[in-house]
């Protein structure tokens, strides 16, 4: 089929938009073809977000068109999107909790039975239904509350089936998904293809994007930078174009002496979450502990902080034991922990820039017990600029900052604290490609002078860039311990699902 | 996702224009600022318009009337920053109070059974801290119970009965003016240097900032070190104290101790306090702002009183303040959304939810 002849279901022609001074979207064109896996791939901030929003009809662009078939088409509201065949796969769906999938599935547009009654048995068919036709199992009857979020995006691709959608956006669907998770998503992305439909999928991932897409599409700042298949092109072009300059290196991983163990865990153990975990780290060194989202690392890495409790087992920093789930005295024995969920565990999203990045320093700040807002407001400035840290003014909420910025401000707020110890979980999730590389130079410059860290990473590339030394994860326990030339891609992975080489072939 | 900039330009300045810059501005806290302007203009309408409103005899009375609910209000404004309620405050102040009149009876001194009254209060404080954090219930219905429970136990004390013996001394000698200037009562100058101190604690030290923190998002003070559980026992048994010292007060000032006594005090203090500008919902509030809707409310009831306006229906105007106060923040903040409602927030999870909508 020669994808010009017929009109595209949809294409965005010349779109702009600007929300006050700040211009999102300048003059940027998509083709989503039928039959087409096509990838949107661009920095934080590059638009991408505004750009989905559009399609799915919630804004409406300043100039240029929505072609819908060929046809010009206005989107006043999602309901337009959604009858000219549009349907949009967050993130993390919002599903009602206490509904069953097929209730879900048809909230709003519930069949009805000839007495006018809510038609079940139907919804129930027509949800099993779309369900064979993707090629999972999930029981329509279920409710929706304690799927995981893989499998409430299946549900939200399920409604989009029989709603007879053509177009498909995916908006950075694979972020909170396990290997086995992403894998599946993309069999059910190459059904619904193979049966006709035109999908956009966003993500960070490139690995994903040139094993699942047949063309992608680079956005930078607001507006088109290229569309190319995805066969003439490789990661380093990618890169390049998002970032409109040559990275040098995504994992600048220098050398560093490594001293004195820092940091001892023996045995420690937390009843149906992780069991038995031991690990020391010296100085210098940066231990990547990998595995699959749920193996139970951030859990550990939250004991050993403090934060959550532990049954058993013990914590010694510097040869001194660490009082259990007390966050005050690890952060006084020099440790500090930049989380994995910045929004809700690492920044108060209403407070200002200047408050979060000293909120660990207050009573040093402190003179006389009395905290003057001007040195934490100068204390702030200067971290901000060791780490060049963008933003409007030190008083702004830290929310009105990109993803990148905000986890500057975490890593300020910590550091700033000269720990001996760094726990430092999902270090890059949700943070642009120039912001990452920063991150990365950051963590390799602080190993060389001396801090030890610990690293979470659900990121294969990172944790083999950066780490010395690979703890990998399986269901609660460490299942391999591996130096930075054992390991590989497939090391890991094999210790991650919990198998040996030999087994797994 | 969304762009690096997305606060406009405007509100960025506006933020700029109303941070505190100096030590004494933090110490005030320009979040009041509003409410004092609205005291100021209601007092003046009040002097120039209401008979007697102005004499130092009426200004004697009004301050007598409002010290024990701005004491409380004091505590309790930093409970409501960190998210939680004291309801019990004003059954707290009448046990005390008739613990301390059958001390009196039973021939217990009264330099005695003031500090057991303190101590009881400490006790009652810590108990209402006890369930919030160990046991980890809402406060709002710790706090109801033990609204019930203090106040019963005030009753079993003193059944209805009144006590109203204590010596004519100490009861004179709560209501004598600071250094002879009639229209004020030694008490305002006590309360005033409590609400500097619960100023200069709020805005000027860790602990205060941690408070915020705290009614912002406990999770991520927890992840920074701030014990939340320690900080909201000592703000319920601080909270304590302070409704018994008022309780001390309140006892002598009228020189009897009842069970009845300061009956929906509660209310008063709450709503003196959503008021002054403190948020319900927790991180926002300052000293300033509670004692000027402490203020206020007192000069609001005041006046009605004078015009002859009866029981019944202060207490609707209370309840009616205590509502819009509630309720205005709620619509300005929308009004002020609505205004910012195109700039996108793609971190946002609250605008994710498209697709979960009925269609």
């Amino acid at each position: 089929m020669d994808p010009s002849e017929v009109p595209p279901p949809l294409a965005l022609v010349d779109v702009t938009k600007s929300f006050g001074s700040v211009r999102a979207l300048r003059g940027l064109s998509l083709e989503l073809r039928a039959g087409e896996i096509h990838a949107l791939v661009g920095e934080n901030g590059a638009g991408k977000s505004t750009l989905v929003k559009t399609i799915a009809g919630v804004h409406r662009p300043d100039t240029g068109r929505i072609l819908v078939d060929g046809d010009p088409t206005v989107f006043t509201a999602p309901a337009d999107a959604q009858r000219a065949g549009v349907a949009v796969i967050y993130q993390e769906p919002t599903l009602f909790p206490d509904l069953s999938v097929a209730e879900n599935i048809f909230i709003g547009r519930q069949p009805r039975t000839r007495l006018g009654t809510i038609d079940k048995a139907r919804m129930r068919r027509e949800t099993a239904e779309a369900f064979t036709r993707l090629g999972v199992d999930i029981d329509p009857d279920r409710p929706a509350n304690g799927l995981s979020i893989a499998d409430q995006q299946l549900v939200e691709i399920a409604k989009a089936i029989t709603r007879r959608a053509r177009v498909l956006i995916m908006d950075e669907p694979t972020a909170a998904l396990s290997g086995v998770e992403a894998r599946r998503l993309f069999t059910v992305a190459r059904t619904l293809r193979d049966s006709g439909a035109a999908l956009l999928f966003i993500s960070h991932r490139f690995d994903e994007v040139f094993s699942l897409c047949d063309r992608i599409t680079v956005v930078r700042d607001g507006a088109f930078v290229s569309c190319d298949p995805t066969a003439e092109l490789d990661v380093d072009t990618v890169v390049r174009r998002m970032v409109g300059r040559e990275v040098t290196s995504l994992y600048p991983k220098e050398a560093a002496e490594h001293g004195d163990v820092v940091l001892e865990v023996e045995g420690l153990t937390r009843a149906g979450v992780f069991a038995d975990v031991s690990f020391s780290v010296r100085t210098g060194e940066i231990v990547a502990l990998a595995g699959l989202v749920g193996a139970g690392r951030s859990e550990v890495v939250r004991a050993v902080f403090g934060v959550d409790h532990y049954d058993a087992g013990g914590v010694r920093v510097e040869g001194a034991a660490l009082p259990a789930g007390r966050p005050k005295a690890a952060i006084e024995a020099g440790m500090a922990l930049v989380p994995e969920d910045r929004r809700h565990q690492g920044l108060i999203m209403e407070s200002s820039i200047g408050r979060n990045a000293t909120s660990t320093r207050r009573r040093v700040l402190s003179r006389f017990g009395l905290l003057r807002s001007r040195d934490e407001r100068d204390t702030a400035r200067a971290w901000g600029e060791r780490l060049n840290l963008k933003y409007g003014h030190i008083d702004d909420a830290v929310a009105t900052l990109s993803g990148g910025n905000q986890q500057k401000v975490v890593l300020a707020k910590w550091l700033s604290t000269e720990p001996r110890v760094l726990f430092i979980d999902e270090p890059t999730r949700g943070i642009d490609v120039g912001t990452k590389a920063e991150v990365h130079r950051l963590l390799s410059g602080l190993a060389g002078q001396g801090l030890a860290i610990v690293m979470v990473s659900s990121e294969l590339p990172e944790v083999l860039g950066m780490a010395d030394r690979v703890l990998v994860m399986h269901e609660g326990r460490i299942t391999a311990e591996l130096d930075r030339a054992q390991a590989d891609e497939e090391s890991v992975m094999y210790a991650a699902t919990g198998q040996r080489p030999s087994e797994a072939a | 996702m969304a762009p690096d900039k997305t606060v406009p330009a405007p509100d960025r300045e506006r933020i700029r224009a109303t941070a505190p810059e100096s030590p004494i501005r933090s110490v005030l806290s320009t979040q009041g600022v509003p409410v004092l302007g609205a005291l100021i203009v209601v007092a003046a309408i009040a002097v120039l318009f209401v008979d007697m409103f102005g004499t130092p005899r009426n200004v004697n009375f009004l301050v007598l009337s409002i010290a024990a609910i701005a004491m409380i209000a004091l505590p309790m404004t930093l409970i409501v920053i960190t998210g939680e309620i004291d309801l019990s405050v004003a059954s707290t102040l009448a046990l005390t109070s008739a613990t301390l009149g059958l001390l009196w009876e039973s021939g217990t001194p009264l330099e005695t059974a003031i500090p057991i009254a303190l101590l009881l209060g400490l006790v009652l404080g810590a108990f209402n801290g006890f369930l919030v954090t160990v046991c980890g219930l809402p406060s709002l219905a710790v706090t109801i119970g033990t609204m019930a429970l203090y106040r019963g136990l005030a009753y079993v004390l003193l059944g209805d009965r009144a006590v109203a013996s204590y010596p004519q001394d100490w009861v004179s000698g709560v209501r004598q003016p600071f250094l002879g200037v009639q229209g004020l009562p030694w008490i305002a100058v006590a309360v005033l240097v409590m609400a500097l101190l619960f100023a200069v604690l709020l805005h000027v030290t860790a602990f205060g900032r941690s408070l915020y923190d705290i009614g912002h998002n406990a999770e991520a003070a927890r992840f920074t070190g701030v014990s939340v559980k320690w900080t909201k026992f000592w703000l319920f048994t601080l909270s304590g104290v302070v409704a018994s010292g008022a309780g001390v007060f309140w006892t002598l000032q009228y020189g009897t101790s009842r069970a009845d006594t300061a009956m929906g005090l509660e209310l008063q203090v709450v709503a003196a306090v959503l008021l002054g500008g403190v948020s319900i919902f927790g991180g926002v509030g300052s000293v300033l702002g509670v004692m000027s809707g402490v203020l206020l409310l007192g000069v609001i009831r005041n006046a009605l009183q004078l015009f002859g306006i009866g029981s019944d229906v202060l207490q609707i105007v209370t309840g009616s303040i205590l509502i819009a106060s509630v309720v205005t923040p709620n619509i300005v903040a929308r009004v002020r959304s609505r205004r910012t409602s195109e700039v996108p927030t793609g971190t946002v999870p609250g605008d994710r939810p498209l697709n979960g909508e009925k269609s």
